[in-house]
């Protein structure tokens, strides 16, 4: 890549910070040149989240629906599988697979829904009633 | 507590913690693409049965850490470094080191790295910082991605240093012991071995998922992707590519460009082995890596979408595994002088 080829299209990272790129000079010696962004990637990671978002709200109707707990809107909700909540619950993985059944999940202790809202980084109250605050 | 430390950019973060490590030690002989090429940063790997957020497992670099220890070890320079169990303990550790006037390197989680933009945030625990000192309410960081230095507080220190999942950091710190002299004798001897690494693991790793066989193979993949996952999927899967390929870190390319400036910086240090030569290719390889980049994209804009476009893509990779095959051969061949 030449260092007048380096793209500086405005991305999500271009707003904060902008990234070093290497690039050839004109007499062919490498170079660093700095960039903004480059479209090409930044529609990638659009097609990153809009996954991320269909996901998220396939598990929010299962919730709705009865067939989940809330614990799986929040997994889609922070992009956890099983075995990161694991990690940062403590919990085993069959714990949670048997958490993500409504009725247990109903049945939890407060601790539990405390631990489970800590790793979230949300509230009690808003693990319950399946309530998103943008942070 | 403030450590004289000077905050360089780079564009990876790993080789950059590296050369911004070592710098006071080598007196700023190690630039980031020599880490990288010491270190035998240049991968390629597409692991089957695996997902990472529901698309392929690609890497276009060496395991993390890798690069870090090669380095400091083919320079002979004893490295510390330590995991923990307890947050605490992590803690005071790096209280302690920074106390003795020690910057260290954290490897970290970015789900959770605060100064991160939110479309950045998924569970990757093999990010790298520095961190250089702290003030009574903050740590002092510096990111090597980031144009300039930044702060957590250590509940957020503490939350990146302990993210869990997939290559958990478990509060894992290092840093280079310092009073080392590094020879030019010893560069060049790490120079040479860096390089037959990187050939070694790119021309003979066994198997067909990694490595430039890796490449042609994942480049057959992708000829199928679009009959067996469906349009959409095999968008998504190409756009996770991409992503791999091109963001965060790469310096472009898929880290070819990093490999061909670290060639030419090589070539003055080591001369009359052609070293530039070849640092031609790997530049072009990078260029075929980017219009690759450019033909996934129309796929997952929906510019395009044809079996024939997914086949124009499965070539480039395919003519990419050939041409850094030839070029990691040239390398393997050199009888250095």
């Amino acid at each position: 890549m030449k260092k007048d080829e380096v793209p500086q299209d405005l991305g999500s990272l271009g707003k904060i910070t902008k990234e070093v790129c290497y690039a050839t000079d004109s007499s062919g010696k490498y170079v660093t040149e700095l960039s903004s962004g480059w479209d090409v990637k930044t529609k990638a990671l659009d097609v990153a989240w809009d996954d991320i978002k269909k996901r998220v709200e396939a598990a929010r109707e299962q919730v709705l629906a009865n067939n989940a707990s809330p614990l799986l809107f929040f997994m889609e909700y922070r992009l956890m599988d099983i075995s990161i909540l694991a990690g940062y619950t403590g919990f085993w993985q069959w714990q949670i697979k048997r958490h993500l059944k409504p009725d247990v999940f109903a049945e939890l202790s407060d601790k539990k829904f405390q631990i489970y809202a800590d790793a979230f980084n949300i509230k009690v109250a808003d693990l319950k009633s399946m309530t998103v605050h943008e942070d | 507590m403030r450590i004289e430390f000077e905050h360089r950019q780079s564009a990876h973060c790993e080789s950059g913690v590296t050369s911004n490590l070592l710098r006071s030690i080598s007196g700023g002989k190690i630039t980031e693409p020599l880490a990288f090429g010491i270190g035998a940063g240049l991968f390629f790997a597409h692991i089957p049965f695996i997902k990472i957020n529901n698309g392929p497992a690609i890497a276009f670099r060496t395991m993390p850490g890798h690069i870090f220890n090669r380095t400091c070890k083919s320079l002979d320079i004893p490295v510390l470094r330590k995991k923990f169990s307890s947050k605490e303990k992590a803690e005071s550790f790096l209280n302690e080191c920074l106390d003795n006037g020690h910057p260290v390197g954290c490897q970290v989680g970015v789900y959770y790295l605060p100064y991160f933009p939110k479309e950045y945030r998924f569970h990757f625990n093999a990010h790298n910082i520095i961190v250089y000192g702290a003030e009574p309410d903050k740590y002092l960081i510096s990111d090597p991605i980031m144009e300039f230095p930044t702060t957590m507080d250590s509940y957020q220190l503490e939350r990146v240093r302990f993210a869990k999942g997939a290559l958990a950091p478990r509060g894992h710190i290092y840093y280079p012991k310092s009073g080392v002299d590094i020879t030019d004798e010893q560069l060049k001897q790490a120079i040479k071995n860096g390089i037959k690494k990187n050939a070694n693991q790119m021309l003979y790793i066994p198997g067909s998922f990694a490595g430039v066989a890796g490449i042609k193979s994942t480049g057959n993949k992708i000829k199928k992707w679009r009959d067996k996952l469906g349009l959409q999927k095999a968008g998504s899967y190409l756009a996770q590519l991409v992503r791999m390929q091109e963001e965060i870190g790469t310096g472009g390319g898929g880290f070819r460009y990093i490999y061909a400036a670290f060639l030419q910086e090589a070539d003055s240090l080591v001369p009359g082995n052609q070293l530039s030569d070849v640092s031609v290719m790997f530049t072009k390889a990078g260029d075929i890596w980017r219009t690759a980049a450019v033909q996934a994209a129309g796929i997952y804009k929906g510019r395009i979408g044809s079996q024939e476009d997914f086949d124009v893509m499965g070539d480039y990779l395919i003519e990419i595994a050939a041409l850094e095959k030839e070029a990691f051969l040239a390398l393997k061949k050199i009888k250095w002088r």
